[in-house]
């Protein structure tokens, strides 16, 4: 409201996807970070914020009768479609649009210039919210067979690694840097999550520079320090998540994945999780399907099966669950990679750590696991989410689906999750809205660079506040579920329409059990106080 | 016919029960005229499982050496498994099943020999009478009378013995009529539109044969409900070209020159035999667990299942809207009156009458509209999914209402007084049952086997305060208005309940259930402790402001 106004055009019109009832009629503002429509039409006043950050393009349609259309698509799977009475207005419009959601330099994003009021000393204090230290305490670590280490303090073992990192006792400085020689980006293998009832570790780290016959002595030290870690189990696994093919071709570069012969006890498993590039097409066509204008039920059904999307969505879950499964019911140790051990390996094993471990079912648990595996890790959230103008082809819904996943559990899952999908729809909006500094840069050496940690705030706190409104009213406590083992069979898959249809609301439930629950639960609250009150 | 003859093998040891997500138990399996009982032997974990004879869709058997499996499938679609030693034992086992589960005179089926354990309070027979419906709609309109041209069954065999029509229309001109729809079955009051004074009606298609035969009193009887200057729609379920073939064998459908007042709309509901089909196919690929993503969702697509169910909840909305957005009188038919007539009349009850979504104003529009206006429940439920026989008239059209039903439900949680465990229910008793409600195919036969008598209702066990609290929904908020559900593919689920339910474990889904009726049950117990506080409060106050005063 404070913001300056950089353009204002009347007699706008925002169209309604579904209902083909009268189009509004109003005003549109565009300001520096934000497009804004105020309905004049509607008896209250109706507005609609679309974040310029959130803007994944901006198309001009040919004109109609009613005058010049605008059809505005959001990451977040908001689609505008406006139409405006003037030609210049709209050109206005678009080519200002086109310039605010697409900023060049890092320092454009929003979260340099959003300014809460909050105190320097509460500002620094979000950023201690989550910390990584005490989760791998939580699991008993350092110990004697895993120690935290700061040998990659200068970023010499990795730059896309944070500088503190968890490997076994047993791998000596030599074995880690030759490891790091040995792996893709040198990205070794680290300790991801330690299953503390029975030493069994989930690792990961990229694909090796194996080709078709490089060894390395180092990076076989280093899986065995990992499976010696885990004395109880006589072997470990070594999981690539990618299809066979894609793994084999990349032999060919002299990349690839572990030959059995050469490492000792291991037992090494193809998942195939596509690639970033199909997953990307993938969510194009189911787009296209959520998009489709009064579609039959059977163009609908066709179409969400010919966009993969749900195989897809399947697959990263039944990894997931084949990686908990091997840690809790074989007590084997799992290495987990796929190209670079950014994307599907963050999948993977975020979501097996879920599985295996309620705290991450928490508020607080599922903020450090998205610290811990997406961006401590090195996730290339600035790439895969497009937050500046840069390469199409680096974009992809990895994180996306991560979140589906979580929203599939809860389905199966109803009281098992703190949080409800409110919280996941949260969060998944500030990964793109640039708004605060958590998921900007691509990797913790970047993140300093930009010093987020010094111009911006962390998301979380503000999460935390609004914990009253993000909570499941479901939810039995840390205790009552410990592992989950969800079905993956195909029918326990649903189409997330909260999601991708999240903005048609005419599509959704006409009255939200949600809502009703926690709003009974609130009452609840406030009838303790009067009861107490009046006991006195 | 005695029962023993049929059983052979009445006892057999040490058989093994398998079903999907338990731990497989021996015990011993019994039958009786009208039970298969499996009892584990196990003392400390004493297990039995009841199943209907009745409630048996199909069985398969198949040996391996002397062991015997018998595969039993079932109405409410569970599948299990039990193996027999011997093959004698399993034989005949499998012949007794097979025959105490097609038995082929009603008389003998169990409703006739239950003996109910339950005190009744209210006898479910006279619960919904027509009578106590016009009283409700006297109230509000005198432009209806209640007509009992019908007492003998000898105007419309598939009608009860009384039925609503306009005032103006005597029973001379409804038997004329009679004589000119299918089947008999003339117009008659469905729903009454209290909110503008809007009337829907159903019957069967009109008898115009191919020569455009009409009925002066057909027309009038029809135009009674206008009001003037007003028109009204006819929505007739089948195609257009359907429903001219239909006056080659003698039906038709009313033409404008006759009605002039009546806009009619060919809203197509698919046929029985289609929609059996289509049932058989939805069960078969949500029991094969070796499909994977795709061909899961190709045969899910392929059945075609929830297109009917998108059409029925467009078919009813459009329905709905004639009637409450447009003002207008709606009459609705297809070919006999008797399926996707009463689909659609029901479901838009649903969406316009808050009434229809309470427990008792839902068992009145079933009896209204499904039992006492004669759809065929003994055809259309004598099998179910896993039927082989190729029998045409079975098909589960009050399911698909009842998975309407579930829709609306689920974009609209808080609107309807009970919950999805009350339409499984109806599903389950409407297949297989000891109660005698859903047996016959209209009133006249129900009269003839003189089932209130003989059995006992339905709604005489389930409308006992301790059944009825499993079937209540705690978020239930009485909601006056019209509720319009959304009919985007989007919107719409399979229905977990019915097609999923022995296919997955149910324990965390029945533990968020218990989670949501403990949040409410809470809530309630604190308001009455706070109100129970606040007047022992207001009373010391007063007490001592009375003390005060002296």
């Amino acid at each position: 409201s404070h913001a300056v106004l950089l353009l204002q055009v009347e007699n706008v019109k925002l169209l309604d996807r579904y209902a083909s009832r009268k189009a509004a009629s109003g005003t549109l503002y565009l300001t520096a970070t934000h497009l804004i429509y105020v309905d004049a039409s509607a008896e209250v006043r109706k507005e609609t914020w679309i974040l310029h950050h959130h803007i994944s393009s901006v198309q001009k349609l040919p004109l109609t009768t009613a005058g010049y259309p605008l059809l505005i698509h959001c990451k977040n799977f908001h689609v505008a479609h406006f139409v405006i009475g003037q030609e210049r207005d709209c050109h206005d419009v678009f080519t200002s649009l086109l310039k605010l959601s697409q900023p060049v330099k890092p320092e454009e994003l929003y979260a340099f210039s959003y300014n809460p009021k909050m105190s320097k000393e509460s500002r620094e204090m979000g950023w201690k919210l989550i910390d990584l230290k005490l989760d791998y305490q939580r699991m008993g670590i350092p110990n004697d067979c895993w120690e935290i280490t700061d040998i990659n303090k200068d970023y010499e073992v990795c730059s896309t690694y944070p500088p503190e990192i968890v490997v076994p006792r047993a791998a000596t400085k030599a074995v880690v840097m030759g490891s790091s020689r040995f792996r893709s980006r040198g990205r070794i293998p680290v300790l991801s999550y330690l299953y503390k009832e029975n030493n069994a570790a989930l690792c990961r780290c990229s694909q090796p520079l194996a080709g078709f016959s490089a060894r390395c002595l180092e990076d076989e030290q280093m899986l065995q320090a990992i499976r010696e870690a885990n004395p109880s189990c006589p072997f470990m696994y070594v999981v690539d998540t990618r299809p066979k093919l894609n793994a084999m071709a990349n032999r060919a570069a002299g990349k690839g994945y572990e030959n059995e012969d050469n490492y000792e006890n291991i037992r090494f498993k193809f998942i195939g999780i596509e690639n970033i590039h199909v997953m990307r097409s993938s969510l194009q066509k189911l787009l296209e399907v959520c998009e489709m204008k009064s579609p039959s039920m059977s163009d609908f059904l066709t179409g969400l099966e010919n966009s993969g999307w749900l195989r897809h969505i399947k697959a990263v879950m039944d990894a997931g669950v084949f990686l908990a499964k091997a840690v809790r019911e074989e007590r084997a140790s799992v290495l987990v990679h796929c190209s670079d051990g950014w994307d599907r390996t963050a999948q993977v094993c975020s979501l097996a750590s879920l599985l295996l471990d309620p705290f991450y079912r928490t508020f607080k648990g599922f903020m450090v696991l998205i610290e811990k595996e997406w961006i401590a890790m090195g996730h290339k959230f600035s790439h895969r989410c497009g937050h500046l103008d840069g390469d199409p082809k680096e974009v992809s819904p990895v994180f996306t689906q991560f979140v589906e996943c979580v929203w599939q559990l809860m389905q199966q899952f109803p009281c098992s999750f703190e949080f409800s999908e409110r919280f996941l729809l949260e969060i998944h909006d500030h990964v793109y809205s640039c708004q605060f500094g958590n998921f900007l840069g691509t990797c913790h050496r970047e993140r300093e660079e930009l010093r987020i940690f010094e111009k911006t705030h962390s998301l979380w706190p503000f999460l935390l506040q609004r914990k009253q409104e993000l909570r499941n009213p479901l939810y039995r406590g840390f205790t009552a579920y410990k592992e989950l083992q969800p079905n993956t069979l195909p029918f326990s898959f649903q189409f997330w329409c909260g999601m991708y249809n999240r903005f048609d609301k005419g599509m959704h439930p006409k009255q939200s059990v949600l809502e009703q629950l926690l709003s009974c639960l609130s009452h609840s609250v406030t009838l303790e106080d009067s009861a107490a009150q009046l006991e006195n | 016919m005695e029962f023993a003859e049929l059983i052979k093998t009445p006892r057999a040891d040490n058989v093994v029960l398998h079903r999907p997500f338990h731990p497989a138990v021996e015990g011993t399996l019994c039958l009786t005229g009208h039970h298969l009982i499996f009892s584990s032997r196990r003392r400390d974990n004493a297990e039995e499982l009841w199943l209907l004879h009745s409630n048996i869709d199909s069985i398969e058997k198949r040996f391996v050496g002397s062991l015997g499996t018998i595969v039993i499938k079932c109405k409410d679609l569970r599948i299990i498994q039990l193996d027999i030693p011997g093959m004698e034992e399993c034989l005949n086992i499998a012949s007794s099943i097979e025959a105490l589960s097609t038995l082929d005179s009603v008389t003998l089926m169990y409703p006739f020999f239950y003996r109910p354990m339950f005190e009744v309070l209210e006898d479910g027979w006279s619960s919904f009478l027509l009578e106590q419906e016009f009283e409700h709609l006297s109230s509000v309109t005198n432009e209806w009378r209640l007509s009992c041209v019908n007492k003998d069954f000898s105007v419309c065999p598939s009608y009860p013995p009384v039925v609503i029509v306009p005032k103006c229309i005597d029973d001379e001109a409804l038997r004329k009529v009679a004589l000119f729809r299918y089947g008999g079955r003339f117009p008659v009051l469905s729903y009454y539109h209290k909110k503008n004074g809007m009337a829907m009606l159903r019957s069967s298609q009109p008898l115009t044969g191919t020569n455009g035969r009409r009925c002066k009193e057909d027309e009038k009887l029809i135009n009674a409900t206008l009001r003037s200057g007003r028109r009204g729609f006819v929505i007739d379920t089948r195609p257009l070209n359907v429903a001219q073939q239909a006056r080659a064998k003698g039906g038709g459908f009313e033409q404008e020159v006759h009605y002039p007042q009546w806009r009619r709309i060919h809203k197509y509901i698919e046929r029985f035999n289609i929609l059996q089909e289509s049932f058989i196919k939805l069960v078969e690929a949500c029991n094969d667990q070796s499909h994977n993503m795709d061909r899961w969702l190709s045969k899910l697509e392929a059945s075609n299942w929830l297109t009917h169910i998108k059409e029925l909840l467009t078919a009813a909305c459009l329905a709905a809207q004639c009637i409450d957005r447009e003002g207008a009188s709606v009459l609705v038919h297809g070919s006999e009156g008797t399926d996707s007539t009463l689909q659609v009349t029901s479901l838009a009850q649903i969406i316009l009458d808050p009434r229809c979504r309470t427990i008792r104003g839902f068992e009145a529009l079933v009896v209204r509209e499904w039992l006492q206006a004669g759809h065929p429940f003994q055809q259309r439920c004598a099998q179910s999914a896993y039927s082989n026989s190729k029998q045409k008239w079975e098909a589960p059209v009050f399911l698909l209402f009842l998975e309407c039903v579930w829709q609306i439900h689920r974009q609209f949680p808080c609107s309807f007084e009970f919950n999805e465990h009350f339409l499984i229910l109806l599903f389950e008793h409407a297949y297989a049952s000891q109660f005698g409600t859903f047996l016959g195919n209209n009133e006249s036969e129900r009269a003839k086997l003189k089932l209130p008598q003989k059995t006992m209702s339905l709604w005489s066990w389930v409308n006992r305060p301790e059944e009825l609290s499993r079937f209540e929904n705690p978020i239930y908020e009485a909601n006056s208005l019209v509720i319009w559900p959304s009919v985007a593919p989007q919107s719409l689920q399979l229905w977990e309940g019915i097609f999923l339910r022995w296919n997955r474990p149910s324990r965390f889904l029945e533990e968020a259930e218990e989670e949501r009726i403990n949040i409410i049950k809470y809530n309630k117990e604190l308001q009455a402790k706070v109100n129970v506080l606040r007047r022992q409060l207001a009373e010391m106050e007063t007490d001592g402001e009375v003390q005060g005063e002296e």
